[in-house]
């Protein structure tokens, strides 16, 4: 199939970008979206022009690494990662927009490569259980119930592609932290510091520049991982207890 | 058969040197080796640890295991990665699950027979006192992880559940349904970000380690360039830990991440690091199989999928076009099952890889065809949906059902899945003693990093259990008594040594930008893993490494003649990333062959033709190569020449256990 593709290129942090328009050609419905940018990329270098920077390792869903606003929709028309995104999604002379992830919390470093330090920092700010190597009680002194250790594993999944802010009006971050929480929430290890963990990890998700959730729902909608919106009901309900108490 | 292995011994590409004499193991029986090295390691006074400054290359599970770690015992640590962030390193892709000896099943599990069940699924050719050691560690890493929020599968009592692997009978695998990389490292990571919190440990990320600097013998410190800024900074230290991963993608196509890469060990070894056995790559026996010509990496699918699925192909190779579900089950030959009736479809994956390759070399491969050959076998879930149902079954496997449905478009509820061997992780490594101390001083070397305790095969489920055990167990234990000896000789960023390192990285990368020729980084990348696949993969012959060798070389000239990267130096610039990576895999694929070349015996997936039983199951040859292959750089220009590398053999000895020819029959 043959591909119109605009493309957003900015060369640097403090540049102005603009939409470029690419055209691509014979590409197959088998490749992955990155491996038809890939194309794109040799025929840049090809023709002496500097190939378009994103990021991307794994290429099979799970490091979080890729992401990018195709036409619109974060990591573009299908539930999955960019990487896992597959050329039969699209129609032979499709017009694509690409972009970079938009969020003031996530600054363009170059072309579609953000910096999703935030997250980092956010989870810095609490998102662990405390507990030094060397120290941990036999794994099953404290049994889990399964439906209990089944959530844990659901909100565990969230990759830390940004996709949620990506897709948020506001570019809020509360499904990435509503995951978290939940995760260790749900578990007997994670009790301890449930109520210093919100009340931290929220704090540091306002310094950060991020906004305010306001349940419009986009954000489970592109998640790629299905982490559902009600982690966020977690979240705001833990965060209630935590100031309560 | 001896006449022609012993035919031309090396062809003048390497001489060999003075024999490795001694690993640091401590004396006495093995199962108080760990104990006992433990006990004399030299303590540092926790007011002493803080003036200590440990650099750790790489967040994966060793390195991020080590820094958090390192960090909460007060030293100064200092992490490095070229991902974006700590947790993205390719660990995070491991899917199946990780063993450990806690015997839950009650099934006959023990320290000791997880030992046995490594060394043997290594072929002999892995160290047994650090197997050992492994083995012992590994109910603690459980313990740990539980502890940190891991969120492991469980059983409705609230328990710990678990599953077998390739190469063993017993269910000591613990797993998080398809993705227990992931889970590990979040809980890694987690535990390093808490560590960046209290202030023990600075993360580097998009910073990529390009030189060890070594002053009077010892590892000082790295120099490294900022990939967002471009900067090339230089970080000094009392000990470099690298625990950057493997080097799987010297094939081009590989599961691993498209990032993984050899640099931080190439450069290590360059500067006099052995690298150890570096031609025992592992083949997986259940990836995707390629598609196409466009195709930049290979998706793996666990191998916990052999546990509940048969593989077949067509008996008759008028059948292989046929829709599988039209194929009667006396037209199917479940070859695994056959040949294997013992361990069926959960032989090891040597073994599963070269059946497989051998069923598709006879014509009876399934899928489209890649070039003249189909090249895919069949994993049939089709008893198993109606054994357990189809509900029970995605519970087990569901998400790694609906990845193969993307990729390949097809629904495996409804048709058998495809699958075929692809480049999945190396053995082979970075040289380390008990202590995982590399031959220079100071450079410890962590997880798939080092060669030591998978020997020439990789048993499923322990590469994640030897990157939680170095990272959490052991090298924090051995780099303490290393730590103890200091305080050493200042070093200063103007130092002769150090500078010499900054001017050695900036005149590489002045050189690759500056070449301007006419073929990209990729092509030579494709066609460099298109010569490894080819003639260092899952067969290898002495005809076809001297040939890999030339057009290596040949390969390696071009490179630095007419590599184009564009853009500059003081930017983002993922062209230049790669270029200085794959400079470096040129070298090694060389390496590589020229290992696989004096290795006259089949030994894991290491499959020499010159050397089969009758019946085609690899022949290993113990009175002549039970050795550990461990290679010294003898320099070069750093522009491509690899210099005569030399040859220094480590004695693999074997007290705990008794050497024999692998059957899994």
């Amino acid at each position: 199939m043959n591909l119109t593709l605009k493309i957003w290129r900015q060369p640097g942090p403090r540049h102005q970008g603009s939409m470029q328009t690419y055209k691509v050609t014979d590409i197959s419905e088998d490749m992955s979206f990155l491996e038809m940018l890939d194309i794109l990329n040799e025929q840049l270098n090809a023709k002496g022009e500097e190939p378009i920077a994103f990021d991307s390792d794994c290429r099979e869903g799970i490091c979080g690494s890729c992401g990018l606003m195709i036409s619109g929709k974060a990591h573009g028309p299908e539930k999955t990662t960019t990487c896992q995104l597959h050329m039969r999604s699209f129609t032979d002379g499709e017009v694509i927009t690409v972009e970079p992830w938009r969020a003031n919390a996530f600054p363009v470093i170059k072309d579609l490569v953000v910096d999703r330090g935030a997250f980092d920092r956010i989870i810095q700010a609490g998102g662990y259980i405390s507990v030094n190597t060397g120290s941990a009680p036999e794994a099953n002194a404290a049994p889990v119930p399964k439906p209990h250790a089944d959530r844990a594993f659901m909100a565990a999944e969230c990759i830390g592609c940004g996709a949620c802010v990506a897709a948020c009006p506001n570019a809020s971050a509360m499904l990435f932290m509503g995951a978290k929480v939940t995760h260790l929430s749900e578990l007997p290890q994670g009790q301890p510091e449930r109520d210093a963990r919100v009340v931290s990890m929220v704090d540091q998700h306002d310094h950060e520049g991020f906004g305010g959730c306001t349940n419009v729902g986009a954000c489970s909608q592109a998640c790629p991982k299905g982490i559902p919106q009600d982690v966020i009901s977690t979240l705001n309900k833990d965060l209630r207890a935590a100031l309560r108490r | 058969m001896t006449d022609t292995i012993n035919a031309g011994i090396t062809h003048g590409l390497y001489t060999e040197g003075e024999p490795i004499a001694d690993t640091k193991a401590p004396a006495g029986p093995i199962a108080q080796m760990w104990t006992t090295r433990r006990f004399e390691a030299a303590l540092v006074n926790p007011a002493n640890r803080r003036k200590l400054d440990v650099i750790i290359v790489g967040t994966g599970l060793a390195g991020g295991s080590a820094a958090a770690t390192l960090g909460e015992a007060g030293y100064n640590v200092k992490s490095f990665c070229f991902q974006d962030s700590p947790r993205r390193a390719h660990s995070i892709a491991a899917q199946g699950g990780i063993n450990a000896a806690k015997n839950y099943k009650e099934d006959g599990d023990s320290v000791y027979r997880l030992f046995y069940d490594t060394v043997k699924g290594g072929d002999y050719r892995s160290r047994e006192t650090n197997v050992y050691r492994l083995a012992e560690v590994s109910a603690n890493i459980i313990d740990q992880c539980v502890a940190q929020g891991v969120p492991f599968a469980r059983d409705y009592g609230g328990l710990l559940d678990n599953r077998s692997f390739g190469g063993v009978q017993v269910s000591r695998t613990f797993y998080a349904r398809g993705q227990t990389g992931q889970q590990l490292l979040i809980g890694a990571y987690q535990a390093l970000e808490r560590q960046v919190a209290a202030g023990t440990v600075t993360t580097y990320t998009r910073h990529e380690m390009l030189e060890v600097v070594v002053v009077d013998g010892r590892a000082r410190g790295i120099i490294v360039r900022d990939l967002v800024t471009g900067e090339i900074e230089t970080h000094l230290a009392d000990a470099v830990v690298l625990a950057s991963g493997g080097y799987g993608n010297v094939f081009f196509l590989s599961t691993n991440a498209m990032g993984s890469n050899v640099t931080a060990s190439w450069r290590a070894h360059r500067k006099g690091a052995y690298m150890a056995n570096p031609c025992y790559t592992q083949i997986h026996p259940t990836c995707i199989p390629v598609s196409g010509e466009h195709q930049s990496k290979l998706t793996l699918m666990s191998e916990s999928l052999r546990n509940d699925g048969r593989i077949w192909v067509p008996k008759n190779r008028e059948d292989c076009d046929k829709d599988p579900r039209d194929i009667p089950e006396e037209d199917r030959d479940y070859y695994l099952e056959r040949i294997y009736p013992s361990y069926g479809n959960l032989v090891p994956r040597d073994i599963a890889s070269r059946q497989a390759k051998n069923v598709c070399d006879e014509g009876r491969g399934v899928g489209p065809k890649v070039g003249d050959f189909r090249r895919g076998v069949y994993l049939d879930f089709a008893d198993a949906i109606e054994r357990l149902g189809q509900e029970a079954v995605s519970e087990k496997y569901g998400n790694l059902f609906d990845m193969y449905a993307r990729i390949t478009g097809e629904d495996p509820y409804k048709v058998p899945m495809r699958i075929y061997p692809a480049v999945h992780y190396v053995m082979g490594g970075l040289w380390v003693d008990y202590d995982l101390q590399s031959s220079i001083p100071g450079l410890f070397v962590a997880g798939e990093a080092n060669f030591s305790d998978h020997g020439a095969n990789r048993l499923g489920a322990s590469a994640l259990m030897q990157g939680l055990a170095d990272g959490y167990f052991v090298l924090p234990n051995t780099i303490r008594d290393y730590l103890a000896k200091a305080p050493f000789e200042p070093v200063t960023a103007d130092h002769p040594e150090v500078v010499a390192a900054r001017q050695s990285v900036q005149s590489r990368t002045e050189r690759l930008l500056a070449i301007n020729g006419e073929r990209s980084v990729d092509s030579f990348h494709r066609e460099l893993g298109q010569v490894m696949w080819e003639y260092c993969g899952m067969e290898r012959s002495e005809e076809g490494l001297l040939k890999a060798i030339d057009l290596i070389r040949g390969l390696r000239e071009e490179f630095w003649r007419n590599v184009r990267v564009l853009g500059a130096a003081d930017t983002l610039n993922q062209s230049l990333e790669r270029a200085g990576r794959v400079a470096d895999f040129l070298e090694l694929g060389e390496l590589m062959c020229i290992d696989a070349l004096h290795r006259r015996e089949s030994c894991g997936g290491h499959f020499r033709v010159e050397s089969q039983t009758e019946d085609g199951e690899a022949l290993r040859h113990d009175d002549e190569y039970a050795y550990v292959a461990a290679w010294e750089s003898t320099g070069g220009d750093g522009f491509g020449e690899l210099g005569t590398p030399v040859l220094h053999k480590e004695d693999l000895v074997y007290e705990a256990i008794q050497l024999k020819q692998r059957s899994y029959k």
